[in-house]
């Protein structure tokens, strides 16, 4: 802070700046990796290196605040959210052949065009902006807190409204899929009478999702392999003969 | 000279400390579990009470040969361990154990998020760990811990801001300056709610379903031999010592106690770390591990709902006494 404060020339750079710039083309390169590498789990584990290298940058520009959010929200939730997924899924040790998907030029193009609207809309927008570098810097928690909360309380709101819509409309969609899952007679639907009249556990059905996981699949590499994903226990643990049984157990504990 | 020989004796500290306290608790679970199970634990290594227990262990474990499996993804398996371990390090370089300047390790203004953030990127090391082993143990080992983390995150990050909404401010000596004893009923829902989901979020038993040893063989850990896999476990134990510190500073005042604030303030922080470090050991010898759909239902049903009404307590009674 103090050293950026001071004048120097064009080509005198401080400290601070090297290592911005160094940071800056390490996060780069990082970001390169991610989208290159044929390895599906590498390139989310790239992805960690890049964001973790933005929060890095936002800590040299003084903005401690937005820089441990960038952490907490992006490494700790947003990358952890995609490797769930990708481990769910598909997520093969090794290369993946269809890593590569022919629409690369196109997407590289949106990349650059988004790119360079981002950086025209904010060099336009700061470039008259004067900023004190002599008071509190202008990043830290109480600041950040004080400009948001006087000066952008409305699109703050208005935000957290939009986020709100997307959680109700996450709850909604997958509530419907859960439904129609339900909804056709198929396996599961033939299943909860005994249990539900009985309450026995000796049928096979409800059995046979107590033990879904290790079964036979091998964590075979190839990418095809469709019986690794868990799907059969997940499908049926959300499903009503098991429920009752369920809540049961949970009211005695 | 003087700055680079304080910042140097600070870092030398916290790195004691955090070598140190997680042994001391592991030996402490040694013996508790053992006296509470009416056996006697180790009894033999180092002489008294089997003190050296663990100091046996780590000679053990360097000894071991480090094997990575023949499928692996072998630069990601060995990263795994580093990446588990070193955040806790971090953690525990700002959790203030006493008053003023010379008692914290680095006073980081917006305290709160950085504990949370760095906490959260530990966990990617099971993640690794689990991905990267060629298991199907600890493939699954490592979807339940992510599924856990997703979890337990909100409502650990929920309580919080319930603290840091009472304090008016995220640094972590600022809220322990701003604390009060009344807080501790105040905040009490907050501050179960932050204890639980942190010891889901260690997969400290209860909530060790990521790594049952008795059903997936250990989880994510399943390949790792040596020292690797010691370091994971060390990783456990700095969990468990970094959570009862952050539960002690953000809910139970920290420094402050009944008498003897000011000089002895550390001992108090010391003191209820060490009652939550028996709390956790305690937990484990008592409750039966929970299923994988109960855990999900803990943290949606009830954890966040909790969370969600200590805000709204807090939110009240700050505009009330304000």
């Amino acid at each position: 802070m103090n050293l950026a404060a001071q004048t120097h020339g064009f080509l005198s750079p401080t400290g601070v700046e090297i290592a911005f710039l160094l940071v800056g083309l390490a996060t780069f390169g990082a970001a390169l990796v991610t989208v290159t590498t044929k390895q599906l789990v590498h390139a989310a584990l790239w992805l960690v290196v890049t964001l973790g290298g933005l929060a890095v940058e936002y800590l040299l520009l003084t903005a401690e605040f937005i820089a441990w959010v960038q952490v907490l929200i992006y490494v700790g939730s947003v990358v952890v959210l995609l490797l769930f997924g990708l481990m769910l899924t598909k997520a093969p040790i090794g290369r993946s052949p269809d890593a590569d998907s022919p629409n690369r030029w196109a997407a590289l193009a949106v990349a650059v065009v988004a790119a360079a609207a981002l950086v025209w809309v904010v060099a336009d927008a700061f470039r008259t902006t004067w900023i004190d570098l002599d008071g509190t810097a202008a990043g830290t928690t109480r600041v950040t807190g004080e400009y948001l909360f006087r000066n952008w309380v409305l699109p703050f709101e208005a935000l957290s409204v939009l986020l709100l819509a997307a959680l109700v409309g996450a709850i909604v969609l997958s509530r419907k899929a859960k439904a129609d899952a339900a909804g056709p007679p198929g396996r599961t639907a033939t299943t909860p009478t005994p249990a539900d009249g009985g309450g026995d556990r000796a049928p096979t059905p409800g059995d046979s999702d107590r033990a879904p996981t290790p079964g036979d699949s091998d964590r075979a590499p190839t990418p095809g392999d469709s019986d690794r994903t868990p799907a059969p226990g997940g499908g049926d643990r959300t499903t009503t003969p098991r429920g009752g049984d369920r809540s049961a157990e949970e009211g005695a504990r | 000279m003087n700055d680079v020989a304080d910042v140097a004796l600070r870092l030398l500290i916290v790195f004691v400390v955090f070598l140190a306290f997680p042994l001391i608790v592991g030996q402490t679970e040694h013996k508790v579990m053992a006296h509470m199970q009416g056996r006697l634990g180790p009894m033999y290594a180092g002489g008294f009470h089997g003190w050296a227990q663990l100091v046996a262990d780590g000679v053990k474990f360097a000894q071991k040969e480090d094997v990575v499996p023949a499928g692996a993804d072998r630069r990601v398996f060995q990263l795994a361990p580093a990446v588990a371990l070193l955040p806790y390090l971090l953690v525990l370089l700002v959790i203030p154990i006493g008053p003023g300047e010379g008692a914290v390790g680095q006073v980081i203004d917006a305290g709160v998020f950085f504990v949370l953030a760095v906490m959260g990127v530990g966990v990617l090391g099971a993640l690794m760990a689990g991905w990267a082993s060629a298991n199907k143990f600890s493939l699954l080992g490592g979807l339940r811990t992510a599924a856990q983390l997703l979890a337990y995150e909100l409502p650990m990050l929920l309580a919080a801001a319930s603290v840091a909404m009472a304090a008016g401010t995220v640094s972590l000596p600022g809220i322990l300056d701003a604390f009060h004893w009344w807080w501790l009923p105040w905040q009490i829902v907050g501050a179960v709610v932050f204890f639980v989901a942190g010891l889901a979020e260690l997969q400290r038993p209860p909530f060790d379903m990521p790594v049952a040893d008795s059903e997936i063989i250990f989880g994510a850990y399943t390949e790792y031999t040596g020292l690797r896999f010691a370091l994971f476990l060390l990783a456990e134990y700095a969990g468990i010592v970094v959570l009862c510190g952050l539960t002690t500073v953000l809910f139970l005042g920290g420094w402050h106690g009944p008498w003897g604030a000011d000089g002895l303030g550390w001992v108090w922080t010391l003191l209820k770390t060490a009652v939550l470090a028996f709390v956790v050991i305690w937990l484990r010898v008592t409750y039966p591990r929970l299923r994988e759909d109960q855990l999900q239902k803990l943290s949606w049903t009830l954890l966040v709902p909790l969370a969600l009404a200590q805000i709204a307590l807090t939110g009240i009674v700050k505009v009330v006494i304000s």
